[in-house]
């Protein structure tokens, strides 16, 4: 009898969790599972503008898609850019977000939920409207920057313009507006490390730099393993900057795989052939995800 | 190096980091009050010799920054107030009932927070085109009301409720629904202000999915609005900068209101050990 009561209220149970499921899980599953299914599909097919008016014209295409994109030089462009920006973005940030935290957390900082709150605020800001604005800042004859520049007696620089610098400059703009958010994780992870194992260290006699390479660094990798990821996931969608400050320019050299892809699928309708590129990004994140789950493994080990 | 002196590098290191940090957005306000032309004249100064309000003048009443500000506005909103709804439904399911799949399920869920957005944005599009939804509020919206990252915040949450609460809630007589609604909502109240304010400051910023998704320029939202702006304006520098100044404030505001919230969420979604 009891036991029945029990089973009965299981299912009871179970029927309630569905329902309380079933909103975000059908949204999913339309707005995203079928998409990401579909987009697979896509990139099999050489569905393009004539498609957006008849899909009877559609046709299988098996692997073309891909062999025309190892074909394309500007994909290749593109790849070396996202790369560029990922490889080198991605550290500089996480390193000025750790730098950061450090300073922000150390016992000798003032005011420091000030100091925090003021890093943080290019974090929520709209990023379209602060590359407009870096826009102008990076202006060869009128910015800020080249002013600042000049006081050191450094020449104007045509940060934009040049095929060299523009991607170091979108990257400048990139730590400035994303640091805040890393250096907030580092904090609460700073914070999590007892006092006791530094007291510990400090009785063994160990100076600041020696606690800081025995305690600090590794009761922070999984933390930092962590803030790589989200980083480098997130630094491989770059799209915004260079869409609004270069346009993918100067002579190709801010173009990246999010950038080519939108040019693709929706200025030309090429959408089969976007759809393709949006999975060579996929893999690429895929790729470095697995990179760091075993990084992660072998952490907790 | 004495302790003072280490005190007072790393302070003046702090307070030079803030300047540099705070530069770009002071320059954008200071700038978008300046005379037409004033902010690229050299020699370049910092602030507006004769602060004028015309550019905002402009925007209101030639640009109509109005229309793209109430555009964000009700796409945020609505995003906001349906998917603070769903998400933490489905967070509660995940933190307090016990039912075959959940841990699959959850970790199915988690492994699709790797897959770039824009993979669902082709098919999207087309499936919203066979709906006649493209260039509408409803477009924009659908794709953003569910996230697993905002099902993921609720339930790290929700898992503190305790369960005792919930049977005595139960034993009163009160249905699914309700302790969901009486119990678990209030207990949760905090990370809720936080997952509807990432929510909407989420899609006030989002960019590209308007920007594919409106095609008319009255629907545009204030983003996809600003980078249309610069085709035709980019020499008006000032009258760029009001712009941006409209785009960004809101979000500005709402932030320093509820940082405390806000920085919370960060916390909980990023030390997961």
């Amino acid at each position: 009898m009891s036991s029945r009561v029990r089973k009965v209220r299981h299912d009871n149970h179970t029927a309630a969790a569905w329902l309380f499921l079933a909103p975000a899980m059908t949204a999913i599953a339309v707005f995203f599972i079928v998409p990401v299914l579909s987009a697979l599909i896509m990139s099999l097919t050489d569905f393009d503008v004539y498609a957006l008016g008849d899909l009877s014209v559609v046709r299988f295409m098996g692997f073309h898609n891909y062999v025309r994109i190892f074909e394309t030089p500007l994909f290749w462009t593109a790849l070396k850019n996202t790369f560029y920006f990922v490889l080198v973005g991605g550290p500089l940030s996480v390193a000025a977000s750790l730098g950061t935290a450090l300073m922000v957390n150390s016992k000798l900082a003032r005011f420091k939920s000030f100091f925090r709150t003021v890093y943080f605020l290019p974090v929520v800001t709209s990023l379209v409207a602060v590359a407009v604005v870096w826009r102008y800042l990076y202006h060869p004859a009128h910015g800020l920057l080249n002013l600042f520049l000049s006081w050191f007696g450094v020449a104007p620089i045509d940060w934009l313009g040049n095929p060299a610098i523009a991607m170091p400059a979108i990257i400048v703009l990139a730590v400035w507006k994303n640091f805040g958010y890393n250096m907030l994780i580092f904090i609460a992870g700073l914070q999590n490390i007892p006092d006791d194992l530094y007291e510990a260290a400090r009785i063994d006699g160990a100076g600041a730099w020696r606690q800081f390479i025995d305690i600090t660094i590794p009761t922070l990798a999984p933390t930092t393993v962590f803030v790589v990821m989200i980083t480098i996931i997130g630094y491989f969608q770059l799209f915004a900057e260079p869409y609004v400050m270069t346009e993918g320019g100067p002579m190709n050299a801010t173009t990246s795989i999010v950038l080519m892809m939108y040019e693709q699928g929706f200025r030309w309708w090429n959408m089969g052939f976007a759809a393709a590129l949006a999975f060579v990004l996929f893999v690429l994140i895929l790729f470095f995800s697995i990179v760091q789950m075993l990084i992660q493994r072998r952490l907790q080990r | 190096m004495n302790n003072r002196a280490s005190t007072l590098a790393l302070n003046a290191g702090l307070f030079l980091l803030a300047v540099i940090t705070l530069t770009p957005v002071a320059w954008m306000v200071s700038a978008s009050f300046m005379l037409p032309g004033e902010a690229s004249t050299t020699p370049i100064h910092f602030f507006p010799m004769h602060p004028t309000l015309e550019h905002y003048e402009a925007l209101t009443e030639r640009l109509h920054v109005g229309r793209y500000f109430m555009n964000s506005f009700i796409i945020a909103s609505v995003v906001t107030l349906i998917s603070t709804f769903i998400n933490s439904m489905a967070g509660f399911a995940f933190a307090k009932y016990r039912f075959p799949g959940r841990n699959k399920l959850f970790r199915f869920l988690l492994s699709g927070m790797i897959v770039p957005a824009q993979v669902t944005m082709l098919p999207l599009f087309l499936m919203l085109k066979s709906m006649g939804l493209v260039n509408t509020y409803v477009g924009v919206i659908l794709p953003g009301l569910a996230s697993i990252f905002g099902i993921f915040l609720i339930r790290q949450f929700a898992g503190s409720v305790p369960d005792s609460l919930i049977e005595a809630a139960r034993l009163d007589g009160a249905s699914e629904f309700r302790v969901y609604r009486s119990v678990v909502l209030p207990l949760c109240r905090p990370i809720l202000y936080t997952l509807a304010l990432f929510t909407f400051m989420g899609t006030w910023n989002d960019f590209m999915w308007p920007l594919i998704v409106m095609t008319d320029n009255a629907n545009y939202t204030l983003p996809v609005a600003i980078a249309n702006l610069k085709g035709e304006h980019l020499l008006d520098l000032e009258l760029m900068m009001a712009g941006s100044v409209i785009t960004v404030l809101p979000v500005l505001i709402l932030f320093l209101a509820f940082q405390r919230h806000y920085i919370r969420g960060i916390m909980v979604g990023g030390v997961k050990e």
